[in-house]
């Protein structure tokens, strides 16, 4: 059995071609491009919101993307348990849709980072995480707007039900503020819903799951959702 | 019909990184007696309809669907008739 992918593509989408490329050709997995004014999801098991700068980043980043007619699907989709990754504006656009808890603000620094950086696989337990081998992975971020935020008991939920999923770090797994690139609440790097179905992550796993890049540490996301599909 | 101003406000409790940046930037500069510098959001649009009543529901539906996202921004608005 074949994993079917979905890729939505906004005006502004940039990493949609980085998504295709290593479900298509590293992973070999069927996959198809879901353009934001259409309304069929194309029967796909699986949905990645990709990362870029969807409408511009306008308004704030996501909030016009939520309302592209290819989104009332995913949303239906997302809420009948259909598994949805979102990569960095993909994460911020399942936060302005309210599918996942939490806004994202201006990083502290007020800068665009660009940078390999650390992040500690909190919990290995999730569909898109219990195929991951190490405990730390070295990921790319590249945003500006990584800053997460939530209220203390929006943040103690996310605690208390093990939602955190990645977590800014030293390269020994080490949480802490030093290791935290952009101010987020808690080092938060990646979290999931109650429901465990979707994920939303601010690092970018498909621009470093081939060797030939030097580090395949964001494979293990992919490796997990394809496996876990076919077992399901 | 309607000239419509609103000013979106991130909540108090949420982090401006803009506006500590510009008051930095006062402080540098000498500015002893600028404080609380809150960097937000002015927006201006018309609305085409008659009534008061009808103008200022959909000002509110505009603002609570895109405008602001409740999670972290409030608003005020004003609405004047031309």
């Amino acid at each position: 059995m074949k994993v079917k992918f979905g890729v939505v593509v906004f005006p502004g989408s940039n990493c949609d071609y980085d998504t295709f490329y290593v479900l298509n050709t590293i992973f070999n997995a069927h996959t198809e491009f879901l353009w934001h004014k259409d309304t069929d999801i194309k029967g796909s098991d699986v949905i990645i919101l990709p990362g870029g700068f969807s409408y511009g980043d306008y308004v704030r980043t996501g909030a016009i993307a939520k309302f592209s007619p290819i989104m009332n699907e995913v949303a239906k989709f997302a809420n009948n348990g259909g598994i949805v990754l979102g990569i960095c504006n993909g994460f911020q656009i399942l936060l302005e849709m309210n599918l996942l808890p939490g806004v994202m603000l201006k990083n502290t620094s007020l800068k665009f980072i660009s940078k390999d950086i650390f992040v500690k696989v909190t919990n290995k337990n999730t569909f898109f995480s219990s195929k991951i081998e190490k405990d730390v992975l070295q990921i790319p971020i590249a945003h500006s707007e990584g800053n997460y935020f939530a209220e203390d008991s929006v943040l103690t939920e996310l605690q208390e039900n093990n939602q955190i999923v990645l977590q800014y770090s030293s390269q020994d797994g080490i949480v802490s503020d030093e290791f935290n690139p952009n101010g987020s609440k808690l080092n938060i790097a990646g979290i999931i819903n109650k429901q465990g179905n979707i994920l939303g992550m601010m690092p970018h796993p498909e621009r470093n799951s081939e060797s030939i890049l030097g580090n395949r540490d964001g494979s293990g996301i992919f490796e997990s959702i394809i496996s876990n599909f076919i077992n399901k | 019909m309607f000239k419509a101003t609103v000013i979106v406000k991130r909540k108090p409790a949420i982090l401006d990184p803009q506006g500590k940046a510009a008051q930095q930037g006062a402080k540098l500069l000498g500015f002893e007696n600028i404080k609380q510098t809150r960097i937000d959001k002015f927006i201006c649009f018309e609305i085409h309809v008659d009534e008061i009543s009808q103008a200022e529901e959909e000002l509110k539906q505009y603002c609570d669907k895109i405008l602001t996202n409740p999670n972290m921004e409030e608003y005020e608005f004003k609405l004047e008739k031309f």
